[in-house]
């Protein structure tokens, strides 16, 4: 399988995790947004060496994990993208900030350790966040929000055609890279001689492709913008929802629930 | 280059959004002005094109290794700034929402470093000027010359700013501990390689484009047909001779002075030279009053010498029991996905 074949893959793996059924799923996509990004910011705030702090963050995604029935595997399979840089900044800094801040049993642990236990765990908390709102929203839901949230229609409605388009080129690509491969065996990518032309083929049809899609969306009515299927207005349940998790957020934040939990047994 | 949002403070990625946001808004504006509605499924197809294509493999000859695109010069090249700037948007957004390539908060950083730099940088202070100017006399083959070069110097130059963004925004959130000048010193190298790479594959694009459809491509002159042809192969091998020698040299020169911004700041007395910038390493920046209040704030505000719980008298034991109380919480997560696994195998069951 090359690149984009498991690209293609893990597209429609996304799609089908969002066409499910579960309580997470039929939540308002505005709610399930702004709760993720409240997440992301708040899980973002705490302080480097705060890692006690920051490890009760786990609780909620756990929750929406099981709530929702999402595989967790998938979405640590994405984790091969985010943690290489990550960790590439974290790892300095054990070399850099030597101070011992804790001991334990007679090993000491400096600040550089927990800042960067802090700092992976911070990036596995968004990702997993990030990964639920995808998994459990579809995309066309999510644009409708963004409509109510009143981003640009432009951008929007670009966001909804060319994800409807990744699908369609990465299939045909996919396909010219097999056939190239088959017939440059042994050969680890495009040669330099096809460097334009491999793209660039595709790139003209591409281009007359957009006109005849253009002409296809003026012939169905299209003027300005796309007309999105009603998604359900926003509810009290929606409304509670938020609230609910936004202050559960605000709790773990700025009340240490593993110093007060670990304070009941450790006197 | 993608950022993760851990790499990020909420103060520094908000920030970021609010310049990103206000460049797309510019973009916006300036498309609706224009009054083009075929653009955007031309925006559309072509983001789609350039998403999947960042994914092809390109061998690098005689290295034995592959090189990428990143798309920012191309959009730039084929759609103009503003189209390419949201165009870059929605991959950027695509690659974060559906491949966690990038956070979702660390959005607006990214477009930024990856969007902004390719498609305005690039267009307006690179690929425009040159494409504007006289390089390489008249005629298609000049021309051709010139799409050459504004993709390589555009594409260096754009992803030496994006890397040297990366390492400002992190340095400024306070995420690493990695000095500057080394952050910086370990960073824009790698990048000079990559744009040079990156400016090769999109200038053979973008010449195999000029040759079919010229009219595709911004700020091209169309005339000139009927001129006696001159090698184009010849003037890629040029470039190519001279791009990897500057950027073979200064990748180079920049890998034996890994502290090269440093070096350059406080001198090197070893190797002879003493007055670079004539500062004093050791009282550099310290000696001003705005200097020993901002050291005096940062010593408060970036150690928790004890790690303690705040009013506590016993920092041990409030450590101990910061690490009791996570493994509780460690404990009480495993257990939700137990009750979660056994409630789901109870409906299956009973479906």
């Amino acid at each position: 399988m090359n690149k984009m074949q498991k690209a293609l893959h893990e597209l429609s793996e996304m799609d089908e995790l969002a066409a499910r059924q579960s309580p997470i799923h039929s939540l308002h996509p505005a709610a399930k947004l702004i709760t993720t990004i409240v997440y992301i910011l708040i899980t973002l705030s705490f302080d480097k060496y705060d890692l006690s702090g920051l490890v009760p963050m786990v609780l909620w995604p756990v929750i929406m994990f099981q709530v929702s029935g999402v595989d967790v595997h998938t979405c640590f399979y994405k984790l091969r993208i985010v943690l290489p840089l990550v960790m590439a900044v974290g790892l300095f800094n054990p070399f850099f900030d030597k101070e011992i801040m804790v001991t334990i049993g007679g090993v000491g642990i400096s600040g550089g350790v927990i800042s960067m236990i802090t700092l992976m765990l911070k990036g596995v908390f968004c990702l997993m966040m990030s990964f639920l709102l995808m998994a459990t929203t579809k995309i066309d839901s999510l644009c409708a929000a963004l409509r109510k949230l009143h981003v640009p229609a432009m951008l929007v409605s670009l966001l909804q055609l060319t994800y409807r388009y990744v699908g369609v080129m990465t299939e045909e690509l996919a396909v010219m890279t097999e056939a190239y491969s088959l017939r440059a065996p042994g050969q680890k990518g495009i040669h330099v001689s096809a460097w334009g032309s491999f793209l660039g083929q595709l790139l003209l049809r591409s281009m007359d492709r957009a006109q005849e899609l253009f002409s296809s969306m003026m012939l169905r009515g299209y003027h300005e913008h796309f007309h999105y299927a009603d998604i359900r207005p926003f509810n009290i349940k929606d409304a509670l929802f938020m609230g609910l998790c936004i202050a559960f957020f605000f709790l773990l934040r700025y009340a240490d629930i593993a110093q007060l939990i670990g304070g009941l047994f450790v006197r | 280059m993608h950022m993760a949002d851990a790499l990020l403070a909420p103060a520094v990625a908000a920030t970021m959004y609010v310049a990103s946001a206000s460049a797309a808004g510019v973009s916006i504006h300036q498309l609706k002005k224009d009054d083009e509605p075929q653009k955007l499924p031309v925006m559309a197809v072509t983001s789609a094109l350039v998403f999947a294509g960042q994914m092809i493999n390109y061998t690098i000859p005689g290295t034995g290794s592959s090189g990428h695109m990143c798309g920012g010069m191309m959009l730039s090249a084929l759609l103009g700034p503003y189209a390419g700037f949201l165009s870059m948007i929605v991959i950027l957004a695509i690659q974060c929402l559906f491949f966690a390539d990038g956070g979702l908060m660390a959005l607006g950083a990214n477009c930024w470093n990856m969007a902004f730099y390719g498609c305005f940088v690039g267009y307006f202070l690179i690929w425009r000027p040159i494409m504007n100017g006289k390089w390489f006399g008249e005629g298609k083959s000049a021309e051709r010359g010139r799409i050459i070069a504004a993709s390589i110097i555009g594409c260096i130059i754009t992803l030496q700013l994006g890397a040297f963004s990366v390492v400002l925004e992190t340095s400024l959130s306070g995420i690493t501990e990695l000095p500057f000048g080394a952050f910086c010193a370990l960073m824009q190298p790698i990048h000079l390689a990559i744009g040079l790479v990156e400016g090769l594959i999109t200038a053979a694009v973008l010449v195999f484009v000029y040759n079919s459809r010229p009219e595709l491509l911004q700020g091209v002159d169309l005339s000139g047909e009927g001129e006696p042809k001159r090698s184009l192969k010849s003037v890629v091998t040029i470039l190519a001779i001279v791009a990897l020698v500057v950027g073979g040299g200064l990748s180079l020169l920049a890998s034996s002075n890994p502290d090269g911004l440093e070096w350059a700041l406080f001198g090197n007395e070893d190797g002879g030279y003493s007055t670079n910038m004539g500062l004093d390493e050791e009282n550099f920046g310290v000696s001003s009053g705005a200097a020993d209040t901002a050291g005096s704030i940062q010593e408060k505000t970036s150690f928790l010498p004890d790690y303690a719980f705040p009013g506590s008298e016993s920092p041990a034991g409030t450590t101990v029991s910061g690490i009791v109380g996570s493994a509780i919480v460690a404990g009480v997560a495993i257990l939700i996905c137990f009750i979660g696994g056994f409630f789901r195998k109870r409906k299956t069951q009973t479906e």
